[in-house]
C-alpha cells in the first residue's frame, strides 16, 4: 500500500470491483480494500473440505454477459451459460420453465389457463415502466390490475424475483418490472467454473491493470476536509485519496465511517427512514465424491405455504425454500454436486438468541432442510457427507452489512446512494441498493454508473 | 473536428462498445435506442470525456439519440478543443 491514490473503493463486491476495473482503465490509480479475506460480497464462495458451496451463483439474467464482456472482458463473458430449467413445487402448482418470455407467456395461458390478451398486456405493461415515472404503485396492486385475486399467478411471478433480489408484493412495482423484464428476455444464466472461478479472475484482471488489492483491509474512517473528501483510515493507516467510492453499508458510510456533521440535516432525516433489506438464511449441503444426484432443476422453488405470503416467507418457522443446485457442469473436469438451500429471514429472530440456542436453532434448520429435500433427492441422508448453516449473523459477520441485509437497502435507498456526493465531495457509494440495482447484474452495472460520476468528478 | 470526422469518432466509439451490432450502414437519423441500451449510454458518455475531454451532462443526455443529434450537439463543443 502506497500512502497515497487518486480513489479508494471500500469493499470488494461486484459493485466495487467492476467499478476499480472500469476507472483503472481510464487511467485512475486505485485501492481497492476489503475487510473480508475473499473478495466478492455476497457473490461469494467457500471452501469446506473437498467441497466449494457457492453463495449466490444461479442465476442472473442474460445482460450478465454483456457487462462481463464490456467491463472485464471476452473471457469472462464466454463463461456464462444458460441454466437448464427452474422449477416450482407448491400446493398451488407444480411446473418447469426455462423462465423467458416465451414459456412464460405459454404457461400463463395453458397452465393458468390465462386469457392471452390479458398476459400480454400484462408483458406490455412491464415493457411500459419507466424509472421516470410516478412510482407509487405497489408490486401487489400490479398483479392485481392484471390478474385479480389470482394469487397462484402472482406467486409464479413473485417467487424467483424475491429470491433475486429480495423484493416483496409491497415494495413499487417498478423495481419488480425491471428485474422481471431483465430476466424475461432470455432466461436465467450462471457462470461456468462456478464463483471461486470468477472471483480468481477478477482479481487478476484488477492487478494486471495496476489496482492494488488489498484483502483483511478493514475502512473504519473516512477524512473529509473543505467539504470533500482527503483520505481513509485502513488497518489504523491514513491513505490519502481524493475520492473515495463505498461498496460498503450506505448507513455505516455516513454515520459511522464518515461522521452524520458532514451532512445536511435533511439528508440525514431521510437516509435514516430507509428501509433495509431483510436478511438470510442458507443451508450448503454437500455430496460425497463418487455419488450423483438425479436432475431436479437448477433453481427449486418450493413452499408448503397454501399462498405466496411475504410473513411466512420470513418467519423462522420455515415453509419455503429455494434450491440452487450445483451440477458438475458448473465446473467441468469435476464431478462434485451441492446443493444450497436459501430462505428469506429476519435478523431480530436470530440476533437475540443465546449462544446454546443459537447453535440448536441452526442444527434444526439444517435438519429440516435435509428432511425437506429428501422429498425431491430419496438418498440424500447416504450421500450427504457435509452440511453448514449460515444465519443473519454470519451475513452480517463477513459482509459487514447491518443486520445481515442481503440485498442492501429497500428501494427508497437509492436516492441517497446516489446522492452521496452532493453532500461530500468525492463521495460515493455503489453495491445492491434499491432493489433494482440488487443481484448480480444490477450490482456491476451500478458499479459502472457510479464509475462515471467518479470519473465526472475527477475531471 | 469536421461534421465527417465526429461522426466517424461516434462510430468507431459506439463499434468498440457494442461490437455485435451492424454499424456500417448506420443512418444519421436513425435512432440509437435500437442498438444502444442505457449502459451502452454511459460508456458512450464515458469515451468522449476521456478521449476528447467533452462533459455530456446527464440533462443533456437526450441529445445523444441518433447520429446526428451527436454531431449537432459535439460540434460547438469539439470546436472549442
Amino acid at each position: 500500500m502506497r500512502d497515497s491514490y487518486d480513489i479508494v473503493v471500500i469493499g470488494g463486491g461486484l459493485g466495487g470491483l467492476t467499478a476499480a476495473r472500469r476507472l483503472a482503465r481510464e487511467g485512475r490509480h486505485i485501492l481497492l480494500a476489503e475487510q473480508h479475506s475473499q473478495l466478492g460480497g455476497l457473490a461469494t464462495y467457500f471452501q469446506r473440505r473437498d467441497h466449494i458451496f457457492d453463495v449466490a451463483l444461479h442465476g442472473f439474467p442474460v445482460g450478465m454477459r454483456k457487462s462481463l464482456r464490456k467491463y472485464w472482458g471476452k473471457d469472462f463473458a464466454e463463461r456464462v451459460v444458460q441454466v437448464r430449467s427452474i422449477r416450482f413445487h407448491n400446493p398451488q402448482f407444480q411446473l418447469d420453465t426455462t423462465f423467458d418470455n416465451r414459456d412464460f407467456r405459454a404457461k400463463l395461458q395453458e397452465l393458468f389457463g390465462l386469457p392471452q390478451e390479458r398476459v400480454e398486456a400484462f408483458f406490455a405493461g412491464i415493457a411500459a415502466m419507466n424509472y421516470y415515472d410516478d412510482n407509487s404503485e405497489t408490486t401487489r396492486e400490479f398483479f392485481q390490475r392484471y390478474f385479480p385475486g389470482r394469487t397462484d399467478v402472482w406467486r409464479f411471478l413473485m417467487e424467483p424475483i424475491t429470491y433475486a433480489n429480495g423484493s416483496t408484493l409491497d415494495e413499487p412495482a417498478i423495481s419488480y418490472g425491471i428485474v422481471f423484464g431483465n430476466f424475461m428476455s432470455e432466461g436465467v444464466y450462471t457462470f461456468q467454473g462456478g464463483t471461486d472461478c470468477m472471483i480468481e479472475m477478477m482479481q487478476r484482471e484488477l492487478r494486471s491493470c495496476a489496482v492494488e488489492v488489498e484483502t483483511s483491509a478493514a475502512v473504519d474512517k473516512i477524512y473529509v476536509a473543505g467539504g470533500k473528501v482527503r483520505a481513509v483510515r485502513v488497518n489504523g493507516r491514513e491513505i490519502a485519496c481524493q475520492a473515495v467510492i463505498s461498496n460498503g453499508s450506505l448507513p455505516r458510510t455516513v454515520l459511522e465511517w464518515t461522521g452524520q456533521e458532514f451532512f445536511s440535516p435533511e439528508f440525514l432525516s431521510g437516509l435514516q427512514k430507509v428501509r433495509l433489506s431483510t436478511s438470510s438464511c442458507q443451508v450448503y449441503i454437500g455430496i460425497r465424491e463418487g455419488a450423483t444426484i438425479p436432475y431436479i432443476g437448477d433453481l427449486l422453488f418450493t413452499s408448503t405455504c397454501p399462498e405466496y405470503n411475504t410473513d411466512a416467507l420470513l418467519s423462522r418457522n420455515i415453509s419455503s425454500r429455494t434450491y440452487s443446485v450445483y451440477y458438475p457442469e458448473i465446473r467441468p473436469g469435476t464431478h462434485k454436486y451441492s446443493v444450497v438451500a436459501s430462505m428469506n429471514a429476519r435478523y431480530e429472530d436470530w440476533a437475540k438468541m443465546t449462544r446454546e440456542e443459537y447453535r440448536a436453532a441452526k442444527k434444526a434448520m439444517i435438519e429440516d432442510t435435509l428432511a425437506a429435500l429428501e422429498q425431491y433427492i430419496p438418498e440424500l441422508r447416504s450421500i450427504c457427507d457435509y452440511t453448514e448453516a449460515a444465519t443473519p449473523l454470519t451475513f452480517q459477520r463477513y459482509t459487514g452489512h447491518l443486520q445481515g441485509a442481503t440485498f442492501g437497502s429497500k428501494f427508497d435507498g437509492l436516492r441517497y446512494s446516489m446522492e452521496l456526493f452532493k453532500q461530500v465531495g468525492g463521495l460515493f457509494h455503489t453495491g445492491s441498493v434499491g432493489i433494482i440495482m440488487s443481484g448480480w447484474l444490477g450490482a456491476a452495472n451500478y458499479g459502472v454508473i457510479t464509475a462515471n460520476e467518479v470519473d465526472r468528478y475527477l475531471n | 473536428m469536421t461534421r465527417a470526422e465526429i461522426s466517424q469518432a461516434i462510430i468507431d466509439i459506439v463499434n468498440e462498445i457494442v461490437p455485435d451490432e451492424d454499424w456500417s450502414a448506420l443512418q444519421p437519423e436513425e435512432n440509437l435506442r435500437g442498438k444502444l441500451e442505457s449502459m451502452d449510454f454511459l460508456d458512450v458518455v464515458m469515451e468522449l470525456r476521456k478521449q476528447y475531454g467533452v462533459e455530456v451532462p446527464e440533462a443533456d443526455y437526450g441529445a445523444l439519440s441518433t447520429l446526428q443529434s451527436c454531431v449537432d450537439y459535439l460540434e460547438p463543443r469539439l470546436a472549442r478543443k
